[in-house]
């Protein structure tokens, strides 16, 4: 995956949970993710299409979940609750579309987010592009994104700049 | 005032109901994407409404020149996380008179309203 779609990606999630949730935010060392299991209890998935292709998580443990969605939600809420899958689904959602704003003007569309829920879930993703993992520290505890994008060498915008 | 939310969010909705609630506005319809505003606007006659882009069943684009083929003057923000400048001038260009990018502060959201207010001449 090309480095320049990392940083978007620190300074978006970073934006979003002091903005929304006034949650300060220490980002760890972005690494490639071996395996496919997330090691985390909940995640918000959000598919990428368009001249970026491919998939972004924002996944959390358990009580870290539940911290940040009473936060967000100003309730507290238990993990079957929808109202809880609609409050990380929107955290991913303003994350995702806050970082592709910064891709060097390329044009991308963000899908409806999707939330698992599930200790040790698996996330499987369908492409060959490794997952790169960035780990994040809040006072509710822990965050990890993972990204797994890649330019899209067959969307009409990059094959117009190649035949120019 | 009477005014529309349309967010698939409840929780962004919820957010939104909050800063107008403690703005005095205490009117407010909610609706869950495109579709459900359309259906919606014409018993709720909104003064404004704060309009969401990626929804499903119809998005807030589709939604905004749906809604500006029956009514050209109701103003309408678009609160979205579709931040590129391109986006922004398609919308403006559907008829949306104003633009917050989540993730937006409340202080945010209460000077959006009230410059959209005031352009329309619409008395907060």
């Amino acid at each position: 995956m090309e480095a320049r779609f990392i940083t978007p990606f620190i300074q978006s999630v970073q934006n979003v949970f002091s903005t929304m949730l006034q949650l300060p935010m220490q980002i760890g060392e972005p690494r490639v993710k071996a395996g496919k299991n997330t090691g985390y209890d909940v995640s918000g998935i959000i598919g990428m299409s368009g001249d970026v292709v491919g998939s972004v998580v924002l996944s959390f443990p358990d009580d870290a979940a539940k911290r940040v969605v009473a936060l967000f939600a100003g309730e507290e809420l238990g993990t079957d609750s929808p109202d809880f899958a609609d409050a990380i689904g929107e955290l991913v959602n303003m994350v995702a579309g806050g970082a592709k704003a910064n891709f060097d003007g390329a044009k991308v569309s963000i899908s409806c987010p999707s939330v698992v829920v599930g200790s040790g879930h698996l996330i499987a993703n369908t492409s060959d592009v490794p997952v790169i993992e960035i780990p994040c520290m809040t006072d509710c505890g822990e965050v990890a994104i993972q990204i797994a994008i890649k330019t899209n060498a067959n969307a009409p915008t990059q094959a117009a700049s190649a035949s120019a | 005032m009477r005014i529309m939310l349309v967010d698939d969010s409840k929780t962004m909705r919820n957010i939104q109901k909050s800063v107008l609630t403690q703005l005095g506005y205490t009117e407010l319809e909610e609706a869950c994407d495109g579709q459900d505003a359309l259906s919606k606007v014409g018993a709720f006659k909104p003064d404004l409404l704060l309009v969401d882009w990626n929804m499903p069943n119809m998005d807030g684009l589709s939604f905004v020149k749906a809604y500006r083929a029956q009514d050209k003057n109701t103003p309408i923000i678009m609160v979205t996380t579709e931040a590129e400048k391109a986006r922004v001038i398609e919308a403006i260009k559907a008829g949306v008179n104003n633009y917050v990018v989540k993730p937006f502060t409340p202080d945010l959201l209460s000077q959006r309203i009230a410059e959209t207010l005031s352009k329309a001449g619409i008395a907060a």
